[in-house]
């Protein structure tokens, strides 16, 4: 009774330790838990296999969709055209990141004085996520351009851009603000008892306890804007997806789109593992000691 | 001139009258106890002499000048006034040396070299130097009270306000912070207290007020009040204190 209550502590932190790393460490588990693991995965998968393999439709199929040359010969051109899907990606990351910043500020704004900026920070992001990303592609994609209006970019690229960036900003400002209100108000309490401004409190003080809180959602984010920079090739542009289209057009297979499906995942993952990893050391870095605050 | 003056401050959370006219004065160098039952209306005091709550009624000088004015500078006024919470409420994602030269830095804008000497000679002076490179949450709740001292501290105010700094202490770690503050009441510091800790208010204090219900029913020297209670109520409070066993 008395060792599992000592225990239980230990397994519960362990468990978490675990759940953050995607559920995928088996540390706890120790040489026995590894082989239990392994055997009812390749038993699993086994079964999988078998069922698809001896499915009537599946020589078809297997023919359509993972014709090995049809993947092979049309990846370095899908891959050049990811390019472009990678280069929208950073940089609407980076607009996103700062907009969506801005946006969550505005709304976290107090008093009566600020309650336009508050209202129109919160119309702002029902309408950023209220409206369907295609549609907002398609409108300035093709909407903008047409304007002719003087010194403004007629590229399809630049506007689809856009529309990225003022989609996600919605999605992520409410990310931010879900930080900023997680940030207990005794935090700001003793900013502003320091003498620093509001300002300086949410720079110094709660902004950068708000932004650790959120990164794990932050990601989750950005992994969706990775995958819809694919909806910049329903205007015309030559990207993965529609490089992929074109292919699959030409050869009358499918498989160009497994070497798309490949070239994304090859992006997202590392990034899902790469957060993993920076929340991992963030709590080696303040909890060295073990204890748990 | 005092150094610090409340008239008449008023303040309420919706119906809720939590303060219903306190007059109070420190002179400068003076150790002022607060002390009364939760809900008397201490640490509300306290927030409201720091402007982190607007009063309803009445005013607060400082040195004379009157802070609750429309359009003071309220950062600037802070400044001057430091204060101490129950919960520490340092920020945890800064290193106790970065705690500590936050305010110096931005809030004085004092020069890096300047404000880290300013923060290492504190923290040295209160046995913290080797945690300088800690972060909060590795430290014991006395370590963690005794760096929002400092912390305060490292303001120069001419003001220190405490807020039961150790309630929320186990009490073998009472005693590092109530140092903390007998050194400081040595040294000179103008300090408004509230407290639970009766033993320690009768030996540092110049002045104890007890406070009921949003007033200050009695107040005077701490022998007067711990041991001829005038108002039943305030003898009432302290028996109720003696029987716990705080006094």
């Amino acid at each position: 009774m008395a060792s599992e209550g000592d225990r239980r502590p230990d397994l519960e932190v362990e468990a978490r330790r675990s759940r953050l790393l995607g559920g995928l460490s088996l540390e706890a588990e120790g040489a026995r838990g590894v082989a239990i693991a392994l055997l009812s995965t390749a038993l699993f998968l086994t079964v999988i296999v078998v069922a698809i393999s001896q499915s009537p439709g599946w020589p078809e199929v297997h023919r359509v969709f993972f014709g090995w040359h049809d993947i092979t010969s049309t990846f370095p051109e899908i891959a050049r055209a990811f390019v472009l899907n990678v280069k929208i990606f950073v940089v609407c990351e980076v607009f996103i990141l700062v907009f969506a910043l801005l946006i969550a500020v505005l709304r976290s704004l107090p008093g009566p004085v600020f309650f336009p900026l508050r209202a129109l920070a919160i119309i702002y992001t029902d309408l950023a996520r209220g409206v369907p990303t295609i549609l907002v592609i398609a409108l300035l994609g093709f909407g903008a351009p047409a304007l002719q209006l003087q010194g403004v970019p007629t590229s399809r690229v630049f506007w689809a851009g856009v529309g990225l960036v003022l989609i996600y900003s919605g999605y992520v400002a409410e990310v931010y603000r879900a930080g900023i209100e997680s940030v207990h108000p005794s935090q700001e309490a003793a900013a502003r008892s320091l003498g620093l401004s509001r300002a300086k409190a949410l720079r110094f003080v709660i902004l950068p306890q708000a932004v650790r809180r959120v990164i794990p959602p932050l990601l989750n984010d950005f992994i969706g804007l990775q995958k819809d920079t694919a909806l910049v090739g329903t205007l015309g542009v030559i990207e993965a997806f529609n490089q992929s289209q074109i292919d699959a057009n030409a050869t009358f297979t499918f498989g160009s789109y497994l070497a798309a499906a490949v070239l994304f995942v090859a992006i997202t993952i590392p990034l899902a593992r790469f957060t993993d990893v920076l929340i991992a050391r963030d709590r080696r870095r303040r909890q060295a000691s073990g204890a748990f605050a | 001139m005092s150094a610090l003056a409340l008239e008449g401050v008023h303040k309420s959370f919706g119906a809720n009258e939590v303060l219903r006219g306190i007059d109070l004065s420190l002179e400068e160098e003076e150790v002022v106890c607060l002390i009364g039952a939760s809900g008397s209306g201490k640490s509300t005091l306290l927030r409201c002499v720091n402007l982190l709550e607007p009063l309803d009624a009445g005013r607060i000088l400082l040195h004379g000048e009157e802070i609750t004015r429309r359009g003071v500078d309220v950062n600037h006024i802070r400044q001057r006034i430091g204060i101490v919470f129950q919960a520490f409420n340092l920020f945890p994602h800064m290193t106790v040396l970065r705690n500590v030269m936050l305010g110096p830095r931005e809030a004085l804008k004092l020069g890096r070299e300047e404000a880290e000497a300013r923060a290492l000679e504190l923290l040295g002076r209160f046995g913290l130097a080797d945690r300088r490179d800690d972060y909060p949450d590795r430290l014991s709740g006395g370590q963690q009270q005794r760096v929002a001292i400092v912390r305060a501290l490292a303001m120069r105010p001419q003001l220190l306000l405490l807020d039961e700094v150790t309630s929320a202490l186990d009490p073998e770690l009472v005693g590092e912070v109530l140092n903390v503050i007998r050194e400081l009441a040595e040294g000179g510091m103008t300090m408004l207290i509230a407290t639970h800790e009766m033993g320690f208010a009768r030996e540092v204090a110049s002045r104890v007020c007890f406070l009921d219900a949003g007033l200050i029913l009695e107040e005077g020297p701490p022998e007067e009040i711990f041991s001829h209670p005038k108002e039943p109520r305030t003898r009432q409070f302290l028996e109720r204190i003696v029987q716990a066993g705080r006094l």
